[in-house]
């Protein structure tokens, strides 16, 4: 298991990560979410073995060996697949080039980068462009081979950064297939995204990340259950509705209106809903329509992160 | 090493996957070295003249063949005109130089030969913004006033030596000067009999100006002292100069010089690239990231020369006259300090923004310095001593990698 204890980082007067503490298990994908600055590239920098920390330790618990030296921190390496958000390929070389060099960086002879870069590219489906420049690849494909090319060496743990950003759904859909199969097959997978869907569809634990520490961590329902409010209720009205009609209701703990419709979050749907139905009815607001939605990730990390902007 | 050969490999195979680069890279010295070997070589054809005017005011036969042995000089463009006309000319940018002959001057310059009496003053006019023609005129002129005057001035019809032979006997002269120039003047008389005898047989015709310009009559003459012969400076004896050497060379170096620049502001512009994170996620050491772009680079470099040279040898005939080998050891040392000094720039520059304006202020010096631009032979010894050798450039090379390597970031600090 790979652990990041209480990791520290500035960058001069900036604190860029403050004592953050995170692990992540073999066969386990981990979601780190964050806003904007909030720590999480440099915490997965620090992870990749890029940046060292200030303060705290990266180490492999089962080992108990901290990455602490020159020496452990090139082996350590080797054990990690890195896939950051900017494309990282040579555009100018076949896929079949790129993965064959990768896995020479990592130590790998000629044949054998041979076999795994064949394995891999039929893996990601693109065997068939083997030998085609990667500048000629779609955007998704592109960042399939990117994918790829951080497990030419077969890491125990893969970090990756956006790895889905600005691909089409098709495309989006075969890499959480791939990285599905890759937790099947026991690798560990760090996850950081601004996508909630994403971490919500393929996280087994989720690490929210604020002002450089973790502000909440654990499973999808952990987390829903740790917020008060446990649904949604969708109305749309025959009339423009206010959010005030909501407002100050028992059981209702946020409302939003925007023209007919009406959006208001609940701690429970039966007396709620009664109450809220009956509201609208003597403020003349006949309903058209009613659905109720659980309360989802964005909800929580909105909750814990707020809704100013961070840039 | 198979990661520091993978990384070579590839830059040099990423280097060529850019045709058009290549081609630019290889037909752009190509191309200007020719040019200037052109214009700067003996193939290039007759040199440009030098536009002069003369205004004769003396008119008299010593002077009228002063123009006459001036227009036979193959750097002048020399037009007879009045002074006005010639003035006008100049303001109007016609000509570099007119020469003003002055009254009494066929009369005069005879006698100033030997010091005596007041010597005639050529005015020289020249256009203050072509000013490095007046002196190169002023030593035109010296030898052909001189050879006319001196052969008026012995001539066997001259009467300049009998009126010598008076002013020697007149009875003023001190004894010894007298008898001096007695000898000095008989002297004089039996060379220019032998002169004329020698001539006599001579059935072509001579122009009025007496012996045929620029043509030695056979015989022993008074004139100048010496005579001069231009040759240009080459390897060998039996070799020609051949400007393209030079041209090749120097642009070769300072396109290869500039390359090794790009290299470097490559690698800092990749340093903001998700590549170079990936790089460096890679378990692999400092020295082998930039030394496998040290390297890599330089066998680029030496590429580039080699062909940029074997063109020269191909197209104008360019040989190597001194060592093969040495000139392989300064191709290979000068490579290899190019692929150093870029990525020394580079990690002084920091930024690609920063490096482009600090490269091309100490690559245009360093070509300067290197001769590219003029031959070396010009600078002070100190200097040349200081860039020339092999060995410095090894060891200048070797320090500046060293110093590049230690002090390049990973990270852009900006």
């Amino acid at each position: 298991m790979l652990l990041g204890h209480d990791l520290e980082k500035s960058y001069g007067d900036r604190k860029a990560v403050a004592g953050f503490t995170l692990h992540v298990r073999p066969g386990e994908i981990l979601g780190l979410l964050g806003p904007n600055g909030a720590g999480k590239s440099t915490t997965v920098a620090m992870l990749a073995g890029l940046v060292a920390p200030d303060t705290g330790r990266v180490a492999w618990t089962h080992q108990d060996q901290a990455v602490d030296s020159q020496a452990n921190l090139q082996a350590y390496k080797s054990r990690i697949g890195l896939v950051p958000q900017d494309l990282a390929l040579y555009e100018q070389l076949s896929a079949q080039s790129n993965l064959e060099l990768f896995g020479a960086l990592y130590g790998l002879d000629a044949d054998r980068a041979r076999r795994k870069a064949s394995e891999l590219l039929e893996c990601v489906g693109l065997s068939d462009r083997a030998r085609d420049r990667a500048s000629t690849f779609s955007g998704g494909m592109k960042r399939r081979l990117h994918i790829a090319s951080a497990l030419v060496h077969d890491p125990d743990v893969l970090v990756l950064a956006e790895p889905t950003a600005g691909v089409d759904p098709q495309s989006r859909n075969a890499i959480f297939d791939h990285l599905e199969e890759l937790r099947s097959a026991g690798k560990a997978l760090i996850y950081t995204t601004h996508y909630m869907g994403e971490v919500e569809r393929l996280a087994d634990r989720i690490v929210i990340v604020d002002h450089g520490v973790a502000v909440a961590q654990g499973t999808l329902s952990e987390l829903l259950r740790s917020v008060p409010a446990r649904g949604t209720l969708e109305l749309e009205c025959e009339t423009l509705v206010d959010a005030s009609c909501a407002d100050g209701l028992p059981g209702v703990s946020a409302a939003r209106a925007a023209g007919t419709s009406l959006s208001v979050t609940v701690a429970d749907y039966g007396e709620t809903t009664a109450r809220l139905l009956s509201q609208l009815a003597q403020s003349g607001i006949r309903v058209r329509q009613l659905r109720a939605g659980r309360i989802s990730l964005e909800d929580v990390f909105l909750g814990l992160t707020g809704r100013q902007l961070r840039d | 090493m198979s990661a520091f050969s993978s990384l070579v490999r590839t830059d040099i195979a990423l280097y060529f996957a850019n045709r058009r680069a290549v081609l630019i890279n290889l037909a752009a010295p190509i191309l200007i070295a020719a040019f200037v070997g052109f214009i700067f070589g003996p193939s290039s054809g007759k040199t440009s003249r030098i536009p002069v005017a003369v205004t004769d005011l003396d008119a008299s036969p010593l002077s009228q063949r002063v123009v006459a042995e001036l227009c036979t000089d193959e750097a002048l463009a020399v037009a007879e005109m009045a002074d006005a006309q010639a003035q006008d000319q100049m303001r109007n940018g016609k000509l570099s130089v007119t020469i003003v002959i002055p009254k009494d001057f066929g009369r005069r310059a005879p006698s100033a030969l030997f010091g005596a009496g007041e010597k005639p003053e050529l005015l020289l006019r020249y256009d203050p913004s072509q000013s490095s023609a007046s002196p190169v005129m002023r030593g035109l002129l010296a030898q052909p006033v001189s050879q006319v005057v001196g052969r008026e001035m012995f001539s066997a019809s001259s009467t300049s030596l009998s009126a010598w032979r008076e002013r020697a006997t007149a009875s003023g002269v001190p004894p010894q000067v007298r008898r001096d120039l007695g000898t000095l003047l008989d002297a004089a008389e039996r060379l220019q009999r032998q002169a004329d005898a020698a001539s006599a047989p001579q059935s072509e015709p001579v122009s009025a100006l007496g012996a045929e310009p620029g043509k030695n009559s056979g015989g022993p003459q008074l004139g100048l002292p010496y005579t001069s012969r231009e040759e240009p400076s080459v390897a060998r004896a039996e070799t020609h100069y051949n400007s393209f050497a030079h041209s090749f060379a120097g642009m070769g170096v300072q396109f290869v010089l500039f390359m090794g620049l790009d290299w470097g502001i490559a690698l800092l512009a990749l340093r903001r690239l998700g590549l170079w994170k990936r790089l460096r996620a890679a378990p692999l050491s400092k020295p082998v990231l930039l030394g496998s772009r040290l390297v890599s680079c330089a066998a680029v470099a030496f590429f580039v020369l080699s062909f940029v040279l074997g063109a020269s040898m191909v197209i104008f005939g360019v040989r190597v006259e001194g060592s093969l080998i040495g000139l392989i050891a300064v191709m290979l040392s000068f490579s290899l300090f190019t692929a150093a000094f870029g990525l020394l720039i580079a990690a002084l520059g920091q930024t690609p923004e920063a490096t482009r304006g600090l490269a091309i202020v100490v690559t245009l010096g360093m070509v300067m310095v290197g001769g590219a631009w003029v031959p070396a032979f010009i600078f002070p010894q100190w200097l040349q001593t200081a860039i020339a050798p092999t060995l410095v450039l090894l060891a200048f090379a070797a320090v500046v990698g060293l110093l590049a390597l230690a002090k390049f970031d990973w990270e852009e600090s900006s």
